[in-house]
């Protein structure tokens, strides 16, 4: 277990470093230091000093790949790719383009995400758990098909109508919850309630319907017939036996975006005015700042290539079958 | 008189329809295929869903057909002067509304702005009030005459609607008649059981349907603003319109775009294995382990770099909206590619081992050969549900792009944009909602048909959910 952990960790390096590659290629070669400095400092009329300054102060005059000017290993170490790129593997954000920590600043807004992104995670996947069930428990008949249809049309609808339509009724109508905005402590679950509401509804088209399909899968398949043979009734072979095996591709199937939660979600944050890791995201985008961008594609990878890792782990624990 | 222009995305969609043509001439050809998508069309929900399909990409096509038209010219003139604006064959039936902007917001059916202003009346004085509009409703005296005339109108739309019905209903029974050699009567009650092929009846009423919209509109349009104005007067229901095409291609071109790469590399990795199977493996475990939303942001946000830089490159606004819609495309297609292409992976080394290529391998056919005769073939159910899945999917994550600000140029019409410009007005009282809802409606019916089909072509063409 400990030596298959540790392989695919090894494994991952390659990966990390060829999306290091992609952003690098994106960022400073597609795109030279001049351009983004030119954006920063007003697109007309720019001083070629005052570029050569802005780039002096962010650390962008180095030469790119290699520098032949240096002896030995600072001809490597000198250059952008290992500051501004390699830098991520260390955790080492650096200073976004306008000078603030970006660890600092990761630190202190990841909470903000996981404050709405894990009950949002959790309960969804309970919900959407039930509903399949009960869909599933009600197979063939017109429950199942009216049902079916209304996950379909749940699905079509953009998920920007969920969230407008959400804050209307709720915020500007109703006057339940604040509309936007996000304060620190407990009194946060006001500002939270509306987001994770917003989130487990605009779930569940794709999600029950996913795992209804997972059920009905599961329930052709020989071991409920040996069930039934037995005599046992339907909610007996429903909830016991197809249950517990669907849970098996259910659960891995969610592992994979768990580490992905700390990212949050981008339209969520910014549309509630939560000062997550997704608004940080979108501000960055908007603000053009590259430095944050890059260190966000890395910091996603990473997420990303380790909830595979979890997802393999997941296997092993919750199906006896599978050996690592 | 005009001069065609023909943009990058006009050219990829035409060549898009040619595609299907052609494909459609091949499955006619084949028994086997013919029978699924008979099959497919069998299927109430998914032929009506076919018809607003349809539609939307009819109004895409005419959308697409651009050209600038010529300046009026005096007889001295030799040389024929073309506007520098870009219209499309779309804009010029729609002229009516395209051209009746008013001044700002306007709610649906409006006589009035949304706005108070101050009005001077003929005396010279003035006051606060909501001034009329310059064209929605200008037909009328006061606001008490508007349900009578938009009754009117109705009631001339459905006896229209009526009669244009019922004469291609019997020209319909009439081809049906000649083809199968009966009498009228008897064509229709054979196309109208259950025992006809297409199931006509769904099929009509969903014409009707549409019929009886087209000819509300094109009589109300002309005289009212049917989904209001925005916030600089132009009509909403026009922009709706115009978005169909931006959805649609983003929707297509992007599958377009990936499709040749994407089957070629998970074919190739599936069969040739080793090295190259490594290679190509690590590419899309890269690529797929990039977030997509920032990946897309990041090249945006770089080709917008690009575009500020290089202004003399553009001859047209049109344009550079274009190549920035061509290049979403692009980037939308490089994040999706990675799926299709495992997916065809997996399945084309199944196969690899299955019989029949293994006899083609020992008869000594090239690896080219047996990719492209025997391989390619049996996996083609896998490239068509994926690019008629994703197809809901790209239409969606448009409004979301669009909104995060690296969708496309806000310049082009697109339900995205509609809803980004829209938001801001939330928090005014009270609330200006036509503008969302004219942009989530239309979305949401052609999402919806687009799901509804793809599920009905799933289910005919997916082996493991055959009955």
């Amino acid at each position: 277990m400990f030596t298959y952990i540790l392989r695919r960790l090894i494994y991952a390096l390659p990966i990390l470093l060829g999306v290091n590659l992609i952003t690098f290629v994106l960022f400073f070669v597609i795109n030279t230091p001049d351009d983004i400095a030119r954006m920063h400092l007003g697109m007309k009329r720019v001083s070629s000093a005052a570029i050569e300054q802005w780039k002096a102060s962010n650390g962008y005059d180095l030469p790119m790949l290699y520098d032949e000017k240096k002896e030995g290993f600072e001809a490597l170490t000198e250059t952008i790719f290992f500051n501004k790129s390699m830098r991520l593997f260390l955790f080492d954000f650096g200073a976004s383009d306008e000078g603030r920590d970006i660890s600092v600043d990761i630190g202190k807004r990841m909470w903000p995400s996981l404050a709405i992104a894990i009950p949002v995670f959790v309960l969804g996947l309970l919900v959407n758990i039930t509903f399949a069930l009960m869909i599933a428990f009600f197979r063939a008949t017109y429950v199942d098909l009216i049902a079916v249809i209304g996950l379909v049309v749940l699905m079509s609808i953009s998920s920007l109508f969920y969230i407008i339509w959400g804050q209307y009724l709720f915020g500007k109508l109703m006057h339940l919850v604040p509309i936007s905005g996000y304060q620190e402590g407990s009194s946060a679950i006001r500002f939270v309630l509306l987001p994770v509401f917003i989130g487990i509804v605009s779930g569940i088209g794709a999600g029950s319907r996913w795992y209804r399909s997972i059920f009905l899968e599961e329930m052709g398949k020989d071991y409920v017939r040996t069930a039934r043979a037995k005599g046992l009734n339907e909610r007996r072979v429903l909830f016991l036996h197809v249950l517990r095996n669907a849970l098996i591709p259910i659960l891995t199937g969610a592992v994979v975006v768990i580490p992905l939660l700390f990212m949050g979600s981008l339209i969520m944050e910014s549309f509630f005015g939560i000062p997550g890791l997704g608004s940080y995201t979108i501000d960055a985008i908007n603000g053009q700042d590259f430095a944050i961008v890059r260190a966000m594609v890395f910091l996603g990878s990473l997420l990303y290539v380790l909830g595979l890792l979890l997802t393999d782990i997941a296997y092993t624990l919750v199906d006896p079958r599978i050996r690592l | 008189m005009f001069l065609p222009v023909l943009l990058k995305t006009d050219l990829l969609l035409f060549l898009l329809l040619l595609i299907v043509m052609v494909a459609a001439l091949y499955v006619r050809r084949r028994a086997h295929l013919m029978k699924s998508w008979l099959e497919i069309v069998r299927r109430p929900m998914a032929a009506s869903s076919l018809i607003v399909l349809i539609f939307f990409v009819a109004i895409a096509f005419l959308d697409s057909l651009h050209l600038r038209l010529a300046v009026e010219n005096t007889a001295a003139q030799r040389q024929n002067y073309y506007s520098t604006e870009v219209v499309s064959v779309f804009d010029l039936l729609a002229t009516s509304i395209r051209e009746q902007t008013e001044k700002t917001y306007s709610a649906p059916f409006a006589l009035h702005l949304f706005v108070k202003e101050t009005i001077e009346d003929n005396k010279g004085g003035s006051e606060r009030g909501y001034p009329r509009l310059q064209y929605g409703g200008r037909h009328l005296e006061t606001i008490a005459d508007r349900p009578l005339d938009v009754m009117q109108r109705l009631g001339v739309a459905f006896i229209k609607a009526f009669a244009i019905g019922f004469f291609l209903l019997i020209v319909f029974l009439g081809c049906q008649a000649r083809r199968q050699r009966t009498s009228i009567t008897a064509s229709w009650q054979y196309s109208f059981s259950a025992a006809s092929i297409v199931p006509w009846k769904t099929v009509m009423v969903t014409l009707a349907v549409f019929l009886l919209l087209l000819m509300c509109t094109l009589e109300l349009a002309p005289y009212y603003h049917i989904l209001g104005t925005d916030k600089v007067g132009n009509d909403v229901f026009y922009q709706a319109m115009k978005s169909i095409r931006t959805a649609l291609l983003i929707g297509t071109l992007t599958t377009l775009i990936m499709l040749p790469f994407a089957v070629f590399t998970g074919l190739t990795a599936g069969y040739l294995r080793g090295r190259i199977d490594d290679l190509i493996q690590y590419l899309y475990t890269t690529l797929s382990s990039v977030p997509g939303v920032l990946l897309i942001a990041s090249s945006v946000l770089l080709l917008q770099v690009y575009i500020e830089g290089h202004p003399e490159a553009f001859q047209s606004d049109a344009e550079r909206a274009d190549l920035r819609l061509l290049f979403l495309c692009i980037i939308l297609g490089i994040t999706s590619w990675t799926g299709l292409c495992r997916l065809l992976r997996g399945e084309t080394m199944k196969l690899s081992s299955v019989d029949f290529v293994q006899a083609a391998t020992a008869f000594g056919v090239r690896p080219l050969r047996i990719l492209l005769r025997h391989l390619l073939p049996n996996v083609m159910h896998i490239v068509l549900i994926t690019v008629v899945l994703d197809f809901s999917g790209l239409v969606l994550a448009e409004a979301v792009l669009s909104y995060v600000g690296v969708g496309v140029d806000p310049s082009m019409h697109s339900w995205g944009n509609m809803i980004n410009s829209a938001r801001l007005e939330m928090s005014r009282e009270p609330m200006v909602w036509w503008s969302l809802f004219a942009a989530f409606l239309f979305m949401f019916v052609l999402v919806l048909a687009a799901n509804l089909f793809s599920d009905v072509v799933r289910d005919v063409f997916d082996p493991r959910r055959r009955r």
